[in-house]
């Protein structure tokens, strides 16, 4: 790039078309050139010429593309917005168009497993903090960029497409990052703040859909808000341990992205994560619910992970290895439900 | 980079004096010195957001500290007029808050040209003091005085001292990307980081700089060796500027970070060790000072911004390791250590070399009988860790060339942004020490040192480390065949880290497993008056001090070996 010969402003890309994504494109459109990429061409085809997603409407300014390198040169400021899964595959496809100027930041509330060459995590006895990887640590992993940011918060994409009032979180080490992202996402309906504890936040999006899935498991058996105001605590408890452990600090758990996030999941059936439960507790199995759900539940495999990790640090979860149990290995979950009430906790509040 | 050593003569890159940066640097010295003491200036007062009260607490800090240090810890090289310059700071302080009647602009007028004094005087007083004769005289003192001493002490004692059997590269080696050093050095600008053991590290690293043929580099030394008429020499004709670890004020730590980033800018090579001091533990340093790092950060973008491109304006960080099997000083660092773990903020700077007698003694005992020293050169990297390549330019992790410049551009310009270098200088300092470890060589007496103490430990499970170090070293005996097994667990262990290209090992450690111990335990510690690690008449394996022992097991810290124990 040639700095002397810039003049117009550039574009904000924008990866991954989802439900999030989509809403992500339209809220920065209101201010800047927005160019998607998505990998399917059809889905391309219909936002450039419908400006829907997958139904859903986009802006008809925002510009779709399956081209990472034209995303790239066309755009200093990067969102990507898609499911765990898939994100390193995508990182890898636009790594060598990335350079060191871009700004990258991620809305994706998932992990991403960075196990040795050939091994999968049924092959591991158990897995420590460096075989995880937030997706910001992918970003940095994968590609050169270095100005990583992160967005989190209670953000249920169908609340914001109706255009509701809400806030996120802008996280990253750089100010500049914050800055930037406050920049172009804030507006009248949406409040940006900051934080500088990149992993913290990220943990607080990726923990908090395990306790979701609980909590819309106690919704599928009929149980009410005493139930749910429990779990909330003890899953915020279990959050923060987890948290911890794993490299993020309690300021940030405690915050929108934490808290905030939980609250608004654990209430509403607008929430993937929470939909798993309610229909797993409804009596459905789990492969029923997920191949009927369009989009993925990032909670599953969060569940899965993290189990693997707890055992091997010899710490204790109770929800995350009850609802693994009943996951992944036929545990009813009123009995899952006994086995916590039964759990020794005596303290209330013991990490403050 | 290989194991083999690199023993040949390199002609200079720059054959004319003239043409060496820190000589031309010390032509202009007055100006540099004015230019330094602005920039520091401006920086303050950039830092008390241009406020007058602030601005005004911050003078009046720096004057009580001051007083306070000549008062309470005066060295023999502080200047005659301390004492005056800082009364003649205070009266007219005093006097400024005592008038009312003049207005605040002018004032703050006073204020600054308080702080244009101060920032003047500290730049005079870190400044090398660069010259070429010295320069040379010293050169030839090192090499001739030291290969004379060597070849008395190897050869056949002192009627062999003009023998030229042994020259200094047979003893202190040098491995590594010694020809990318001299190519990048005629292209861009040095700034070499060393791990840093003992005081005799930046003469080590001076005569390193002058067999490489490189023009030599500036580097700050801690003023307490300019205390010594005999280092004074050395360091100065090396072109050492001062650092004076006593000062710890915003308006002295401004000017020296401007020193080092305007020298770095001026195109002098640099030499930090990013310790700060040398590593009392004897561990590689793992945690950095990252204020004169920040200051190779902060030139690579001040280059950028004066828009140099290519690798004309580019600073080149070369990490380097010095590997020991004895270091003289290391009784009285691991004790330090020891005594400071956990309370180093109570730390008072001391000075143990006080007279010229004491560090001759340790030059000479050093060089007629320590034993041999090895000198790792590290791949070169940007300012952002990225290794370069053989024109300089920065790679990525798949060898595609990115340029360093996109790092501080920030919508299409070069901005400066004090934030995200403060970041960088962090990722720096982490991929500095990932190299300490890749290019750190592993000596049999290291191996020895390490496996020793990870024995005694384990077997002493219930103590915590102070009350194993106060074990009686009587009580302590390793049978000696139990001894190899382990040596050979860990040995095999190197080995595999090494495979992954993680360190390197010194040659000798190719030799079958009862040599490599028998080298480790003739040479670890080997001229200390208790020994750290001894085989006694029955053969088992035992240790005269248990403190040098940790001290020179904590030089394999780092890799997880202590796991197979």
């Amino acid at each position: 790039m040639d700095s002397k010969s810039f003049s117009k402003k550039k574009s904000v890309g924008v990866v991954g078309m989802g439900s999030f994504g989509t809403v992500i494109a339209n809220m920065l459109a209101e201010k800047s050139n927005v160019i998607v990429y998505a990998r399917r061409p059809e889905l391309v085809q219909e936002i450039n010429t419908q400006h829907a997603a997958d139904g859903n409407p986009v802006n008809p300014t925002i510009e779709a593309t399956v081209n990472p390198e034209y995303l790239c040169e066309s755009c200093d400021v990067l969102f990507f917005m898609v499911p765990s899964a898939g994100f390193q595959e995508v990182v890898k496809a636009f790594s060598p168009f990335l350079h060191p100027y871009h700004i990258v930041i991620h809305g994706t509330k998932g992990l991403c497993l960075n196990l040795p060459k050939g091994k999968t995590l049924a092959d591991m006895k158990k897995i420590t903090r460096e075989n995880i990887l937030t997706m910001s640590e992918v970003i940095l992993k994968e590609t050169v960029v270095v100005r990583v940011g992160c967005l989190a918060g209670p953000n249920l994409a169908k609340e914001l497409s109706k255009g509701q009032p809400a806030a996120t979180v802008v996280a990253s080490r750089f100010n500049e990052v914050i800055l930037e992202g406050q920049r172009l996402l804030r507006s009248d309906k949406f409040q940006v703040y900051g934080n500088s504890d990149i992993i913290g936040v990220e943990l607080s999006g990726v923990l908090k859909n395990i306790i979701a899935i609980a909590a819309g498991a106690l919704a599928g058996m009929g149980l009410g808000e005493n139930a749910r105001g429990l779990l909330i605590s003890r899953g915020m408890v279990e959050l923060i341990y987890l948290g911890n452990a794993l490299g993020g600090s309690l300021k940030s758990f405690i915050g929108l992205a934490g808290i905030g996030d939980l609250v608004a999941t654990c209430s509403s059936t607008l929430s993937r994560n929470y939909t798993v439960g309610f229909r797993l507790a409804q009596g459905e199995t789990l492969d029923q619910i997920i191949n009927s759900m369009e989009e993925v539940a990032e909670g599953i495999n969060t569940v899965k992970l993290i189990k693997t990790f707890v055992e091997g640090t010899g710490m204790r979860a109770p929800i995350t290895e009850n609802l693994y149990k009943v996951l992944f290995e036929d545990l009813k979950i009123e009995e899952a439900l006994q086995y916590l009430m039964k759990y020794p906790f005596s303290v209330d509040v013991d990490f403050l | 980079m290989t194991d083999d050593y690199i023993k040949h003569k390199y002609a200079p890159i720059l054959p004319s004096k003239d043409e060496w940066p820190v000589v031309k640097l010390s032509k202009g010295r007055k100006e540099f010195i004015k230019k330094v003491a602005n920039a520091s200036k401006d920086r303050v007062i950039e830092q008390t957001g241009g406020n007058m009260d602030i601005l005004k607490e911050e003078l009046e800090t720096t004057l009580y500290r001051e007083k306070l240090r000549i008062k309470q810890n005066p060295w023999a090289v502080d200047p005659d007029d301390e004492f005056e310059f800082w009364n003649k700071v205070k009266s007219v302080l005093v006097q400024l808050s005592a008038e009312s009647s003049i207005p605040n602009a002018q004032k703050k007028k006073k204020y600054i040209e308080i702080l244009d004094d101060i920032t003047i005087r500290y730049a005079e007083e870190i400044a090398s003091n660069f010259q070429h004769t010295h320069y040379k005289l010293t050169r030839s003192v090192v090499t001739f005085g030291f290969a004379r001493l060597l070849n008395a002490a190897r050869v056949k004692g002192i009627k062999s001292i003009f023998s030229n059997q042994f020259s200094l590269q047979d003893k202190i080696q040098i491995i590594g990307e010694t020809d990318q050093l001299r190519d990048l050095a005629s292209k861009g600008t040095i700034v070499m980081v060393p791990t840093h053991f003992s005081n005799l590290d930046s003469i080590l690293i001076g005569w390193i700089i002058s067999v490489l043929g490189l023009p030599p580099f500036i580097y700050g030394a801690g003023l307490n060796l300019f205390n010594i008429q005999i280092f004074a020499y050395f360091m100065n004709s090396l072109g050492a500027y001062k650092v004076d670890r006593r000062k710890k004020n915003l308006i002295y730590l401004e000017t020296l970070k401007n020193y080092s980033s305007e020298s770095i800018q001026f195109g002098v090579h640099s030499l930090f060790f990013p310790g700060g001091t040398r590593s009392r533990s004897g561990k590689i340093e793992s945690k950095l000072k990252l204020g004169l790092l920040s200051t190779a950060v902060e030139a690579q973008r001040a280059n950028y911004q004066k828009g140099q491109q290519g690798s004309g304006g580019k600073i080149f960080i070369v990490p380097v390791t010095i590997n020991y099997h004895f270091v003289l000083e290391a009784p009285s660092l691991i004790k330090e250590h020891l005594s400071l773990t956990g309370q180093e903020r109570y730390y008072q700077e001391s000075d143990e070399f006080s007279t010229s007698y004491k560090i001759s003694k340790f030059l000479v005992k050093f060089f007629t009988k320590g034993s041999d020293i090895s000198v790792s050169i590290g791949k070169a990297m940007d300012v952002l860790g990225n290794y370069v390549d053989t024109e300089g330019r920065s790679l990525d992790k798949n060898g595609r060339i990115i340029e360093t410049r996109d790092y501080f551009i920030s919508n299409g310009i070069v901005s400066e942004d004090t934030q995200r270098e403060e970041e960088y200088t962090n990722q720096l300092g982490r991929r500095i020490v990932e190299e300490f470890h890749i290019i750190n060589r592993v000596f049999s007496s290291h191996l020895v040192a390490f496996t020793a103490f990870q024995i005694i430990k384990k077997q002493n499970r219930k103590l915590d480390l102070f009350n194993l170090l106060r074990l009686p070293e009587e009580d302590i005996a390793i049978p000696y065949e139990f001894f190899k097994e382990e040596c050979q667990r860990v040995l095999n262990r190197i080995m595999e880290i090494r495979q992954d290209g993680k360190v390197h090992v010194a040659p000798h450690l190719k030799r079958d497993i009862d040599s490599i111990i028998e080298h480790g335990l003739s040479n670890v510690g080997m001229y200390h008056a208790k020994r750290p690690l001894v085989k006694s008449k029955e053969g088992n394996i035992e240790t005269q001090d248990l403190n040098l022992l940790y001290f020179y097991h904590n030089r394999l810290d780092g890799y997880g070996l202590e796991k197979l124990f």
